[in-house]
């Protein structure tokens, strides 16, 4: 099924303005949140709990409709189980993450700005995202 | 707009922008999701994507460019950047999601899923940066 793209483009251009705004395109922010032992910023935990302070309240509302304004139905992940994959692949984002301090919506943004970290940074994480779909199909 | 404003600002921004996706499309605004999907994703599914992804890169790094954000990084090393980002797609593509997936949406969700992803992956980059920084002794 089709899903509308204007609509799509709106919520990525309000995702990306939200990025800019938030500070996290700035590495330095992120990791000096990430150093807890260090001089540890605060800046994510205002960008999450902005975030989750909308997504927590209006998700709910929104998931009780029968179904999207421009779509047949709702594309929300069903799998339940806590399972390997889940862990493993968490652990090795964070790592990756705690290195640079980079993940993926920032640093897209920042390719989009044109900053020169992201130009080794993005090419990489989608060559890293070719080889994840092919571990996943090659374990199943 | 810097500090704690623009990160709250754009962490609401982002919530909205999440908000706005599951309601008009009912998709989750995921990025690393968004982007692995342009591959793996059936063809009719990729169109909404490029036009998220589109919107996010045109507005995000244009409002980057012009908030003019603290200047990038230097010498920070090239082979980190390309190993981290790496990881970065290899451990969202395994773990399904990163921190918008697993943090924004799948928290606003209230999934649980996603709340053993957030705690794994926030613990995994935390001792990642203390090791970097607190052990090796990196000056970033």
């Amino acid at each position: 099924m089709k899903s509308n793209w204007f609509t799509a483009a709106i919520a990525g251009a309000l995702f990306g303005i939200g990025l800019a705004l938030s500070g996290l395109t700035d590495p330095r922010i992120v990791q000096g949140f990430l150093d807890v032992s260090g001089a540890f910023d605060p800046t994510l935990v205002f960008v999450l709990g902005g975030a989750l302070g909308v997504t927590v309240i209006a998700f709910r509302f929104v998931l009780r409709l029968p179904k999207p304004l421009f779509d047949s139905d709702f594309r929300v992940p069903t799998a339940q189980r806590i399972d390997r994959n889940l862990i493993v692949g968490a652990a090795i984002f964070g790592i990756g993450w705690g290195l640079a301090g980079y993940c993926p919506g920032p640093v897209l943004v920042g390719l989009a700005a044109g900053r020169p970290e992201a130009l080794y940074f993005v090419p990489a994480m989608l060559v890293g995202g070719l080889l994840a779909q092919w571990l996943v199909k090659r374990g199943e | 707009m810097s500090g704690w404003i623009g990160a709250l600002t754009g962490g609401v921004l982002i919530g909205l922008s999440a908000t706005l996706l599951l309601w008009l499309n009912g998709r989750i605004a995921g990025i690393s999701g968004i982007v692995n999907g342009l591959t793996s994703a059936p063809v009719t599914d990729r169109g909404w994507r490029l036009a998220f992804l589109a919107g996010l890169l045109l507005a995000g790094g244009l409002v980057l460019h012009v908030v003019a954000a603290a200047p990038p990084r230097e010498h920070f090393p090239r082979m980190t950047l390309v190993v981290a980002g790496l990881l970065v797609g290899i451990g969202t593509g395994i773990g399904n999601g990163c921190t918008s997936g697993h943090g924004v949406c799948g928290l606003g969700r209230l999934s649980l899923r996603s709340l053993i992803a957030v705690l794994v992956f926030m613990a995994t980059a935390m001792l990642t940066v203390f090791v970097v920084r607190h052990v090796l002794g990196a000056s970033q």
